[in-house]
């Protein structure tokens, strides 16, 4: 498998998701800069967390209309899976490759903590290696993670299992108050697109990919993808 | 030209930070703050002269990066 992770300026999860696409797939991730004007030949593109453009204007604002994207975007209308996590998540809904949006947390405060995510869907790219309905324990760290979208988009994404990961409580695996960190609509931890190649999601699986971290819930997204290229 | 844009968010949209300012107004001793609602203001100056042509593109720099219209409306004048 070729991943490649692009990198804007601010970025700071990108090393991260290349140890762990490496350790996956045993092959170099390719680092893109945001400044190229196109990706080399790659089955898989992650959009990694950080604070891109140092979040002006909007979170993911500037950088989803930075140079890379339009063959990022050309890319994932053509079928390469994307995964985009926490400010990638927010770049994606950006681009308006994913619907919504990421708002302040309710908080109004930044937050660093484990979360337990219920997987809701398991035919993507990057959850297929999970069980329907399992429960995972993967952290966020944002201050702009509270999705929202308007009710049509709501019922859309709901109707047709287009929430992929959603926050609980890790004991009832029910959807919760105190399950969810940043007040999400429906607790929606993550969603991906109508075609279910691109996923975007506030938690970061890479920062619970081994034991070593505390967990290695998180791995699997990434055993995902690996899994759907050869498929 | 100038343009004035004001970005504010859409009603039903929850403005977290406005209900923060409006506790913050409460505590100073203002009374009666019914609702905040907390918004951006941009300055564009542009080199365009001709008013028809300056308000096309800022429409555009509205609806491609300055606002987002899942939440957000904009507003602007123009101005010589």
């Amino acid at each position: 498998m070729r991943a490649a992770v692009i990198v804007f300026p601010g970025s700071n999860c990108d090393r991260d998701v290349k140890v762990a696409l490496e350790a996956v797939t045993g092959k170099p991730a390719m680092m893109v800069w945001h400044g190229e004007t196109s990706l080399p030949p790659v089955d898989v593109i992650v959009l990694p967390g950080g604070f891109s453009y140092g979040d002006y204007l909007r979170c993911g604002a500037m950088a989803a209309h930075s140079r890379i994207m339009a063959d990022v975007v050309s890319r994932a209308k053509g079928g390469t899976p994307v995964l985009g996590i926490c400010n990638g998540f927010q770049v994606l809904c950006e681009t308006g490759l994913l619907p919504g949006v990421l708002q302040r947390n309710a908080s109004l405060r930044f937050v660093c903590r484990d979360t337990w995510l219920r997987i809701e869907q398991t035919e993507t790219p990057f959850t297929s290696a999970y069980r329907m309905g399992e429960i995972v324990n993967i952290p966020v760290a944002h201050g702009d993670g509270n999705y929202f979208c308007d009710e049509d988009t709501l019922d859309r994404l709901e109707g047709s299992g287009r929430v992929v990961f959603r926050y609980v409580d890790p004991e009832t695996g029910e959807p919760t108050l105190e399950g969810n960190p940043n007040g999400a609509i429906n607790n929606i931890a993550g969603i991906c697109d109508g075609k279910r190649r691109i996923v975007g999601l506030m938690p970061h699986p890479e920062r619970h990919f081994e034991k070593l971290l505390g967990s290695d819930d998180g791995r699997r997204v990434f055993e995902s993808a690996l899994r759907s290229v050869a498929a | 030209m100038k343009a004035r844009i004001r970005i504010t968010l859409k009603n039903g949209v929850l403005d977290p930070q406005g209900k923060a300012i409006q506790n913050a107004l409460g505590s100073l001793g203002f009374a009666g703050v019914e609702e905040v609602r907390q918004g951006k203001y941009i300055e564009v100056d542009l080199s365009e002269t001709d008013e028809a042509r300056a308000r096309a593109e800022v429409e555009r720099m509205c609806r491609e990066l300055l606002a987002n219209l899942v939440i957000e409306n904009y507003s602007y004048e123009l101005t010589a």
